[in-house]
C-alpha cells in the first residue's frame, strides 16, 4: 500500500472549484487546478477539515461497503464499536442494548474498543513512569496526529507513545479470542471496526507502524447508524450482558479522556487540528515544561467530533459522560490476557520530509531563495484565486514547477494594465493623416498585435480562475450530496 | 563564514507576547522546507525564540536578520533597549531582571541567555547601556 494513501478524496463531479477547502486545510494539501480542488497525497493527514468545509459535499472518504464486503465473506465476524458509537443515539442509556443490537444485526461477537483502551491506559502509565527522559510523552490514539508528526515534527517522534490505537489492540485480542472460541483459522474470522473518522481507515490500510493491521474492515459510524436503529428496539426485549469496558475506556471517546485513566495531574489535553499544530510547535521549541503527558486529538472535542459521526459533538460528549457515569472503573480483567504485540508498534515512525522543496539540500535551499524572491512579487493577500492557499504556497508551487506565476490574477491584472496602457498611448499618439500608406499598414498591424496579446492574457485569466460550471452526466440525477462515500478500498 | 544563500528579515513588535515567536517559527518552517536536519532546526528554533522573546520582555522589540548558508545559520537580533547591565549574571541560569508583570505571564524564568548559549554553537553579545543590544547566534551544520 502506498505510504501516502489517504482516505479523504474528491468527488470531482460535485466540486465547483471554490476556495473553501484550500483555506481550511491545515497542511495546505489542496490546490484548485482546472476548476477542481485536488488533494496532494503526500501532504494530506486525513484530518477531515475539508470534509467539514465543503458545502458541495465533494470531499468524502474511502471505506468499506457493508453488504458488498461483509456478507458471506467470513464464517465468524466480530464488531469492534468505537466508544463514540453509543453516544450517537437518543434515549440509549445502556451500552448493552447497542452491543446486543450489533449481534442481532449479524455479528457473531462484539468487543468494545474501550476495553482495549483500558489496557492501553495501564500500559501508558507504566511507560510514562519508565521513560522520564522522553517526557512529555505524546499519545498516539489519533492517527491524524501521527501523520502530522510524521511529516512536520521529526524532532518529536521520540516522544511518541509507541502504542497502537485502541482499535488495533482490540482487533488483535478479538481475533485470538475468536480463534480460541471457534477453532477457525484466522482468515475465516472478520474483524470489523466501526470508526468515527476516516483517519482510522488510513491507519488500517496504509499502516505506518506495523506491517499489517488485524482489522479487516472499517465502517463509518454513519454507515451503520440507520441499519442498526431497528435492531436497537428488538435488542431491548432481551439484553445480553456484553460489556467489556468500564468508564476509563469509555472516556477515551472525548478529549481529555485518555488522561482520566492515567490518574495523572501534569498533563495537557489539546483538541482541534489547529490547536494541535500550535502545541506541537511549542513542544518542539521546548516552551512547555514540567508536563509528563500530552493528549492530542485532531477533531474538536476528540473522537466525538469525528466526521463520520451523526450526532453533534457536544451532545455526543454529554451522552458519553452520562453513560460512563455509574460504570465500574474498568472491566479489562474480563478480556483475554494480552500480549506485548497487541500494544507495541512493530516499527518506529519514519520522518517523511514531504514539505522539503527539492531533492537535495542544495537544491532545496536554492529553491527556497527563488520562492522568497517570487513571493515578494505576489500581493500577499492570500486570496486563493490562483488555487493555492497562500502566496507562500503559490511561490513554492511555481518553483516546484506545478504552476506558473501567471496563475496569480493580480500579476496578470497588472500585466493587462500595462499592456492596455501601451496600446492606448500608441493609439493616442498616432496623428498621421495618411491612409493606405506603408506607415498606416504598420499601425494597423501593431494595433492588432496589442489586441491579440490582450485577448490571450484575458483567456489565461479564465484558465487561472478556472471556475467551471458543474458538469453533469446526461440524464443523471444529482442531489449534490456526493455518491455515498463508499469508494472501493 | 560562507556566503549566505538566503537572508530573512523580521520586525519584532514591543510588548506583544501574542506574536512573539512568529519569527522563529517562520524560520523553523523554512529550514524544514530546505531540508535542514531536524536537530539543527531545533537548535535554531529554540535559541532564536529565546532571543526573540527577550526583545519583547526587555527591549522594545527590534529587528532580526537570519542569514542561511550551506554550513551555518546566523541570526542577528538587534534592539534599542536598555542594554544588559551584567552579562555574567545574565548568563546564570535562573537570574532575571524581568518585571513582576512579565513573570506573572509565565516568562522571565531566567533561562533566556543560558538557553541561547546552550542551543547555539556560537553566541556573541554586544551591549551598551541605554543604547541597545545586538545578539549574534550561530548554529553550524557540521
Amino acid at each position: 500500500m502506498d505510504k501516502f494513501f489517504h482516505s479523504v478524496f474528491l468527488e470531482e463531479e460535485n466540486c465547483t472549484g471554490c476556495y473553501n477547502c484550500i483555506k481550511k486545510c491545515p497542511t495546505q494539501a489542496i490546490r484548485v487546478r482546472e476548476g477542481k480542488a485536488r488533494v496532494i497525497s503526500e501532504f494530506c493527514i486525513d484530518c477531515g477539515e475539508c470534509v467539514r468545509a465543503c458545502q458541495q459535499h465533494a470531499k468524502s472518504s474511502r471505506r468499506h461497503k457493508l453488504k458488498r464486503d461483509l456478507v458471506g465473506r467470513y464464517e465468524y465476524m466480530v464488531a469492534l464499536p468505537s466508544q463514540v458509537l453509543c453516544s450517537q443515539f437518543n434515549h440509549l442509556d445502556d451500552v448493552n442494548i447497542l452491543l446486543t443490537a450489533l449481534k442481532l444485526m449479524g455479528f457473531d461477537d462484539v468487543m468494545e474498543v474501550g476495553s482495549a483502551a483500558e489496557i492501553l491506559s495501564e500500559e501508558t502509565k507504566k511507560y510514562i513512569a519508565g521513560h522520564q527522559g522522553l517526557w512529555p510523552v505524546i499519545n498516539t490514539a489519533c492517527p491524524t496526529v501521527l501523520r502530522l508528526i510524521r511529516v512536520r515534527f521529526p524532532s518529536l517522534i521520540d516522544h511518541l507513545l509507541p502504542f497502537h490505537i485502541p482499535a488495533e489492540t482490540a482487533a488483535r485480542i478479538a481475533r485470538r479470542r475468536a480463534m480460541e472460541k471457534t477453532g477457525l483459522p484466522s482468515e475465516k474470522i472478520g474483524i470489523v471496526y466501526i470508526s468515527p473518522c476516516p483517519s482510522k481507515v488510513s491507519y488500517v490500510h496504509a499502516p505506518l507502524v506495523m506491517d499489517k493491521s488485524e482489522i479487516d474492515m472499517v465502517l463509518g459510524v454513519k454507515d451503520i447508524y440507520r441499519i442498526i436503529l431497528p435492531y436497537l428496539e428488538e435488542a431491548q426485549k432481551q439484553v445480553e450482558d456484553l460489556r467489556t469496558s468500564g468508564f476509563v475506556g469509555m472516556e477515551w471517546g472525548r478529549s481529555g479522556g485518555e488522561a482520566v485513566g492515567l490518574d495523572e495531574e501534569s498533563y495537557i489535553a489539546v483538541d482541534g487540528i489547529r490547536s494541535v499544530i500550535k502545541i506541537l510547535e511549542d513542544l518542539e521549541d521546548e516552551k512547555i515544561e514540567r508536563v509528563q503527558f500530552v493528549e492530542l486529538n485532531a477533531c474538536d472535542g476528540g473522537c466525538v467530533g469525528g466526521v463520520l459521526n451523526i450526532e453533534n459533538p457536544f451532545v455526543a460528549r454529554a451522552k458519553l459522560l452520562k453513560m460512563a457515569k455509574g460504570l465500574p472503573r474498568t472491566k479489562r480483567e474480563e478480556l483475554l490476557p494480552y500480549r506485548p504485540e497487541d500494544i507495541y508498534w512493530e516499527k518506529k515512525l519514519q520522518y517523511e520530509p514531504v514539505f522539503q522543496l527539492g531533492h537535495s539540500f542544495v537544491e532545496s535551499m536554492v529553491m527556497m531563495k527563488q520562492a522568497e524572491e517570487l513571493k515578494g512579487r505576489f500581493p500577499g493577500l492570500d486570496c486563493g484565486c490562483c488555487g493555492a492557499p497562500s502566496c507562500q504556497a503559490m511561490a513554492e508551487d511555481v518553483i516546484r514547477g506545478i504552476t506558473t506565476e501567471n496563475a496569480c490574477i493580480h500579476i496578470l491584472k497588472d500585466r493587462l494594465h500595462t499592456l492596455s496602457k501601451y496600446a492606448s498611448e500608441f493609439a493616442n499618439n498616432w496623428d498621421a493623416d495618411v491612409s493606405n500608406t506603408e506607415e498606416y499598414q504598420n499601425y494597423i498591424e501593431t494595433t492588432k498585435q496589442y489586441i491579440n496579446k490582450m485577448s490571450r492574457d484575458i483567456e489565461e485569466l479564465d484558465n487561472t480562475i478556472g471556475v467551471k460550471k458543474r458538469v453533469r452526466k446526461d440524464g443523471e440525477e444529482h442531489d449534490g450530496k456526493g455518491t455515498s462515500g463508499e469508494e472501493d478500498l | 563564514m560562507s556566503e549566505a544563500l538566503l537572508s530573512l528579515h523580521y520586525h519584532v513588535s514591543p510588548d506583544d507576547f501574542q506574536t512573539a515567536g512568529e519569527a522563529s517559527s517562520d524560520v523553523k518552517n523554512k529550514l524544514k522546507k530546505m531540508g535542514f536536519p531536524p536537530e539543527i532546526v531545533r537548535k535554531v528554533a529554540i535559541s532564536m525564540y529565546e532571543g526573540e522573546i527577550n526583545m519583547v520582555i526587555h527591549a522594545y522589540g527590534g529587528e532580526i536578520t537570519v542569514d542561511i548558508g550551506m554550513d551555518e545559520v546566523r541570526a542577528v537580533l538587534k534592539d534599542k533597549g536598555p542594554g544588559i547591565q551584567d552579562i555574567g549574571k545574565a548568563m546564570e541560569a535562573g537570574y532575571s531582571t524581568a518585571s513582576e508583570k512579565v513573570r506573572s505571564m509565565g516568562f522571565g524564568a531566567g533561562m533566556g541567555l543560558p538557553n541561547m548559549k546552550k542551543y547555539s554553537d556560537e553566541m556573541k553579545i554586544d551591549t551598551e547601556i541605554g543604547v541597545g543590544t545586538t545578539v549574534t547566534l550561530v548554529v553550524r551544520l557540521a
